[in-house]
């Protein structure tokens, strides 16, 4: 106390109050959040940039994991330059105009204007609003593409997952699936990120000779022995309803009211 | 002042560790020792926290209203972790992403809590920011040790490289799977309490009951 006693002015007044005193209190209470917020916020500006960054890497590592391209000794940057990137607008299933670049269909997913809301019965993915427009990632060889990466996201049981799934040139086998960020249980609904269950997804096919959508994850393990084995992925034990928001969620994004019109035009313009 | 200084730091290792003699933060040690890597970022962390939140408390401990002396302690210790948060995912994106809400969860983490409600609050700062980087340091120690079993038996593997083959890739070793599942922690925490206590029996608690012998008299 000695002190702070010769401290003169209002500080001092204030630090030689008796700590129970209510206005030191709320004086203490007020300072010290003002400090912490300014420290957190500050912490917050200063790294953003770099957790961006570090964000869309990671974003492209998993594209180019998906079709198999990443490898440790290329730069990731790098190796994502063969993608083409376009829009698409899912209504029409026809490429659009807008840049890629600048365009984030998470953030549109939002925004009325450059959405659409879903209704319970088509929203089996249960994302509730989808953007008009989404961006797919091309790979081509001359001007035929090979591969073809889509965006998808839905709901598992505990959180959104978010992902891409990619097909081979026809716009049906698929060429694999991963998911980048989920908060699903870890060793349970988390195996969605076990490369043995996503390699299982390769080479099935998400549309029967009718071109009807038939890709589902079943319970349990794929009878090879009847038809329609190429369609069925397993479903994760102990997952239930992880295996069955992946199944709605892959369901939604190649139906109609997801990539569906995308995806038939392009099948059609690779059998002219 | 030295032997002070000393005791400070090297206590929490062993004599006073604050997981295997105190029991604190079971939680986040069951949850990141999978791998070597996860622990050890996590061990920095909570040590970074422990240490800067004691010593940060214990320069204001004289002005801190006991009436709100929780909350006053949980901001700081909350903000420290955010910070520490956002530098990971700044600097150790793949870390981060790995411990996702263990990080936050430091905030919650019994240890910091607990060094800065009983050492900080009554010692100065520079001694508070030792307490906090030898309890810390106790706390990484278990982590580490509980990571190593768990990684090497569950997945052959230290720090991600290779120590014995597995099966899978063409080894003689089976990965025992339980080892990366979070009972297999209390297995190896409770396998290094016995030892801990059986070395240095002062450890060991008095039983809570003692079974009352009945003496045949007694019942006459």
């Amino acid at each position: 106390m000695t002190e702070n006693t010769k401290k003169q002015g209002f500080v001092g007044k204030i630090l030689s109050l008796p700590n129970d005193n209510p206005t030191k209190t709320i004086i203490v209470a007020v300072l010290l959040c003002l400090v912490c917020s300014i420290l957190v916020s500050t912490s917050a500006v200063i790294f953003k940039p770099l957790q961006v960054a570090n964000k869309e890497a990671d974003i492209k590592k998993n594209i180019l994991g998906v079709t198999g391209l990443l490898s440790d000794d290329v730069d990731v940057n790098t190796l994502f330059e063969q993608f083409e990137v376009k829009i698409v607008d899912l209504e029409t299933g026809q490429y659009s105009d807008i840049d890629s670049a600048t365009y984030d269909q998470y953030k549109a997913a939002g925004d009325p204007e450059q959405s659409v809301k879903l209704s319970a019965e088509q929203d089996i993915a249960g994302i509730g609003r989808r953007a008009k427009l989404a961006k797919v990632f091309l790979l081509k060889e001359g001007d035929k593409t090979t591969q073809v990466v889509l965006p998808i996201h839905g709901y598992g049981l505990w959180s959104t997952l978010y992902g891409f799934i990619s097909f081979e040139g026809d716009f049906n086998t698929i060429g694999g699936l991963q998911f980048y960020a989920h908060a699903e249980t870890p060793g349970l609904g988390g195996e969605v990120d076990n490369p043995k269950w996503r390699q299982l997804w390769q080479g099935k096919k998400a549309f029967n000779d009718q071109g009807e959508l038939k890709i589902e994850v079943v319970r349990g393990y794929v009878d090879f022995k009847v038809a329609g084995a190429e369609h069925k992925v397993d479903g994760l034990s102990g997952a239930t309803l992880t295996s069955t928001g992946v199944s709605n969620l892959v369901k939604y994004w190649l139906g109609e009211h997801g990539f569906g019109p995308y995806l038939k035009n392009m099948n059609a313009e690779m059998e002219k | 002042m030295a032997g002070e200084i000393k005791a400070a730091v090297y206590d929490p290792l062993i004599d006073n560790n604050p997981i295997t003699l105190q029991v604190l933060g079971v939680c986040s040690a069951l949850a990141v020792t999978t791998n070597m890597m996860a622990a050890l970022i996590m061990s920095i962390a909570l040590t970074t926290v422990t240490a800067f939140a004691s010593a940060i408390i214990s320069s204001i401990r004289n002005h801190i209203p006991s009436s709100i002396r929780i909350i006053v302690q949980m901001t700081i210790i909350a903000s420290l972790v955010i910070v520490v948060d956002q530098l990971l995912k700044a600097y150790a994106y793949e870390a981060s992403k790995q411990l996702s809400v263990f990080v936050g969860l430091i905030i919650t983490n019994c240890i910091v809590l607990g060094r800065a409600e009983a050492y900080a609050m009554k010692n100065p700062p520079a001694m508070s920011f030792l307490d906090g980087i030898g309890n810390g340091l106790g706390y990484s120690l278990i982590l580490m040790v509980v990571a190593f079993f768990r990684e090497l038996l569950g997945t052959g593997k230290l720090f991600g490289h290779t120590i014995i083959p597995v099966a899978n890739d063409g080894g003689w070793y089976i990965p025992n799977g339980l080892m990366l599942l979070p009972p297999s922690a209390f297995f190896v925490i409770g396998l290094l309490i016995w030892l801990i206590r059986s070395i240095k029996k002062e450890q060991v608690e008095p039983a809570d009951y003692q079974i009352h012998q009945v003496h045949r008299t007694e019942v006459l």
